[in-house]
């Protein structure tokens, strides 16, 4: 009797301990990383061939065009 | 480096569609498929109002964190743009926007979803600029030809702005202070304040336990 009493606590004890090896089961997500092809610059090609500036400026301007505010003085 | 954005403002945008059109016309993009739309409040009842809505190219964009692919990308320039070989047209892009700008053509008679299609800011996509492959997939590269989105350089009433960011809150701003009222909203200072700005220019953070600026009175002066 005393026999099979130590038997299950060591049983108990053994799944008690098994316990603390319990990893976490949560997924964590993470951001993924662009799979597709490389893209362009909008510069690197002609009429820019690679200025960056000029594009810009060229942006800017027809961005000032939209502000009538600024057309019309 | 830009940051490329849309605003719409609600006050001049008179329903007209013609952003549609224009972007429909200029990407050849097929039946059934909107990139832009325009959203109507309170339709017919007086005082309605009207947006033009399209990909809103997110800072953190929330197709770009479903896709299970991952074939959105973003360019230097704040555009959010995606490879069409790689997309499997699954849909969840379409789950996450808020804003309802991924669009799938129906390919075949029973509800196949073709590869997703959007706003690309006329930014075309990942093909060489300007190329033919680059046009059938994602449509004419504006950009590449120093130009903006078509739907706001046409747009008649200059209700729908794009281009970088500050300049378009600077025109923003100009208009709202012109015609007397908007600046008095909530949020007005966080969206176009301008906390760099000298003390009593426009837009310029207002000092600490200031009253904020009047509205102004019906009927005023309008833009």
């Amino acid at each position: 009797m005393i026999r099979y009493g130590i038997v299950a606590l060591a049983a108990m004890l053994a799944l008690v301990v098994a316990g603390c090896g319990e990893r976490p089961q949560v997924v964590s997500y993470k951001q993924g990383h662009y799979q597709g092809k490389p893209d362009q610059k909008a510069y690197e090609t002609a009429p820019w061939n690679g200025n960056q500036r000029d594009w810009e400026l060229a942006l800017a301007n027809r961005n000032q065009s939209q502000n009538e505010y600024k057309r019309i003085r | 480096m830009a940051r490329m954005k849309f605003l719409c403002d609600a006050e001049r945008c008179i329903e007209c569609n013609g952003c549609v059109t224009a972007c429909k016309q200029e990407h050849e993009i097929p039946w059934g498929v909107n990139r832009r739309r325009v959203v109507t409040i309170n339709d017919g009842v007086p005082g309605e109002r009207s947006i033009s809505v399209a990909c809103m190219h997110c800072s953190d964009a929330p197709c770009m964190a479903v896709c299970p692919v991952d074939c959105f990308y973003r360019t230097d320039d704040g555009v959010v743009l995606h490879d069409k070989d790689l997309c499997i047209g699954c849909g969840y892009c379409f789950y996450a926007c808020p804003f309802g700008a991924p669009q799938f053509p129906q390919a075949g008679a029973f509800g196949v979803r073709g590869k997703m299609d959007k706003c690309t800011f006329c930014a075309g996509g990942p093909e060489p600029n300007n190329s033919e492959a680059e046009f059938k997939k994602y449509g004419r590269n504006r950009l590449a030809e120093g130009k903006l989105p078509v739907c706001a350089e046409m747009c008649s009433t200059k209700a729908l702005l794009g281009g970088e960011g500050d300049v378009l809150a600077d025109i923003y701003r100009e208009r709202v202070t012109s015609r007397g009222k908007g600046s008095e909203v909530w949020g007005w200072a966080t969206a176009y304040g301008r906390p760099e700005a000298p003390k009593g220019a426009p837009g310029a953070a207002p000092a600490p336990g200031a009253a904020p600026p009047p509205a102004a009175p019906a009927g005023g002066a309008k833009s």
